[in-house]
């Protein structure tokens, strides 16, 4: 194995696609040493990419933030300005791992990791935020959903990375909000998750919806007829029942240990119609 | 294979090892510079045995690449006593029996001394939570987290 720490995008585009054998790029590792520990994975070529301009950086940018592909949940769980305008990525990146993998781990690395059950991806389908992927070709803006095609898959090309993920402008009265099931308190895979953002206009209405359920399908799924659910209302009791049930209808699990697909297709409903709750709260709606 | 020469601070003081491109900081610590209360646990990041610091932040070094931490600044619980004199945590710890086979302990007191550093007074409940990544077969928790309470009230008095 060859470890590489190019300093610049352009060097590890070309380091990526010049490699014959397995190429993985590094940020935070907490998935990639993991699996090349169990022998799941024995690359050929390690590119870690923590030396390159804004990989570690959050810079705002049209009223949004860029966050760099290696930005720690430790790093962005301080960040005080993205807490405050996406409370709910930023709660669904930092439930992932121990206090130790939040020293390391990414959001662009959940994102290419392709678990089903990633914890930072659906608040960021939601967020309607985009990863920005650098490849032979030059640079391309994706949204997040196009990332993962299956579990452990991606869309990404030989070559490609996705250098960063770009947060947009919030208008006024907005928010977002997290939830996964786990049995335990901490240090778990999500069973089922859902995560919920909003607008409200100044009558508390919400005007503007997205959500996104995991760890119920094959990849993290944005259920639009739930946010169709949610618009002109002001999350009465039929808003929310027909809220859970559109995130129901959307869900396709896998039984297994964790949980049945009945379970699993029950609960993302409810837990949607709480983030809902949460999200509208802390977007100035009073119920 | 390509081995690579890094140079790093550890606990203070200037270090240099060449290591081989897959090996973890883990077993730079252990194997190449002799720092053997950096345990291997579970060696995928699960157990918290391996607690160190890099540049201030706590991470798994099974976790990191030795080649990874090039100019880093790195604490193990090697750099933790001011040469006879037993940090309080560590003092703590004994006070309150809160060992007993020993194998976690570096890395939960790396994680607990990193937590009063960001947060001087924590509940019981963010000690747990912050300290959920160490784990350990013998106590039980409650004599850890008590140890941790009692070295926070003692470090916050002096």
């Amino acid at each position: 194995m060859r470890y590489e720490k190019p300093e610049s995008t352009a060097e590890a585009v070309r380091l990526l696609a010049n490699e014959a054998g397995l190429a993985r790029v590094l940020a935070g590792g907490t998935d990639l040493l993991v699996q090349m520990k169990s022998g799941m994975v024995e690359p050929d070529l390690v590119v870690d990419i923590k030396q390159i301009a804004g990989m570690r950086t959050v810079t705002p940018e049209a009223g949004g933030f860029r966050i760099g592909a290696a930005v720690s949940g430790a790093e962005l769980g301080e960040n005080a300005e993205v807490v405050a305008q996406w409370p709910g990525v930023v709660e669904g990146f930092n439930l992932i791992g121990s206090t130790q993998v939040q020293g390391r781990c990414t959001m662009a690395g959940n994102l290419c990791n392709a678990s089903p059950a990633g914890d930072a991806v659906p608040s960021l389908v939601a967020a309607n935020a985009t990863a920005r992927v650098a490849g032979p070709n030059g640079e391309r803006d994706v949204t997040i959903e196009q990332i993962p095609v299956g579990p452990g898959r991606i869309s990404l090309a030989k070559g490609e990375f996705i250098t960063s993920i770009f947060l947009p402008a919030r208008p006024a009265r907005s928010s977002d909000a997290y939830l996964r099931f786990i049995p335990r308190t901490e240090m778990d895979i999500a069973v089922a998750s859902a995560a919920v953002n909003l607008t409200l206009g100044e009558d508390g209405t919400v005007t503007a919806a997205r959500v996104a359920v995991g760890a119920v399908a094959p990849t993290v799924r944005l259920v639009e007829p739930a946010a169709q659910a949610l618009i002109g209302t002001k999350l009465d009791e039929d808003a929310l029942a027909a809220l859970a049930a559109a995130c129901s209808a959307a869900a396709n699990p896998i039984n297994d240990k964790r949980g049945t697909i009945e379970y699993r297709t029950h609960v993302v409903g409810v837990l949607a119609k709480r983030a809902a709750l949460i999200a509208y709260e802390r977007a100035g709606g009073r119920k | 294979m390509k081995s690579i020469h890094v140079a790093a601070t550890i606990n203070g003081d200037p270090a240099e090892f060449v290591c081989e491109p897959q090996e973890t900081l883990l077993d730079v610590l252990r194997n190449r510079l002799g720092l053997t209360g950096v345990k291997e646990g579970c060696g995928t990041g699960d157990c918290g045995a391996c607690s160190v610091t890099v540049n201030g932040r706590l991470v798994c070094s099974c976790l990191v690449l030795g080649g990874e931490v090039q100019g880093a600044e790195i604490g193990t619980i090697e750099g933790m006593a001011d040469a006879d004199r037993l940090h309080p945590l560590q003092q703590s710890f004994i006070d309150n029996a809160a060992l007993q086979c020993g194998v976690c302990t570096p890395g939960i007191l790396v994680a607990a001394e990193a937590l009063l550093k960001k947060n001087p007074d924590p509940t019981e409940t963010e000690i747990r939570y912050w300290l959920a990544g160490n784990l350990c077969r013998c106590t039980g928790y409650d004599k850890i987290v008590q140890a941790v309470q009692d070295a926070a009230q003692q470090m916050r008095g002096a």
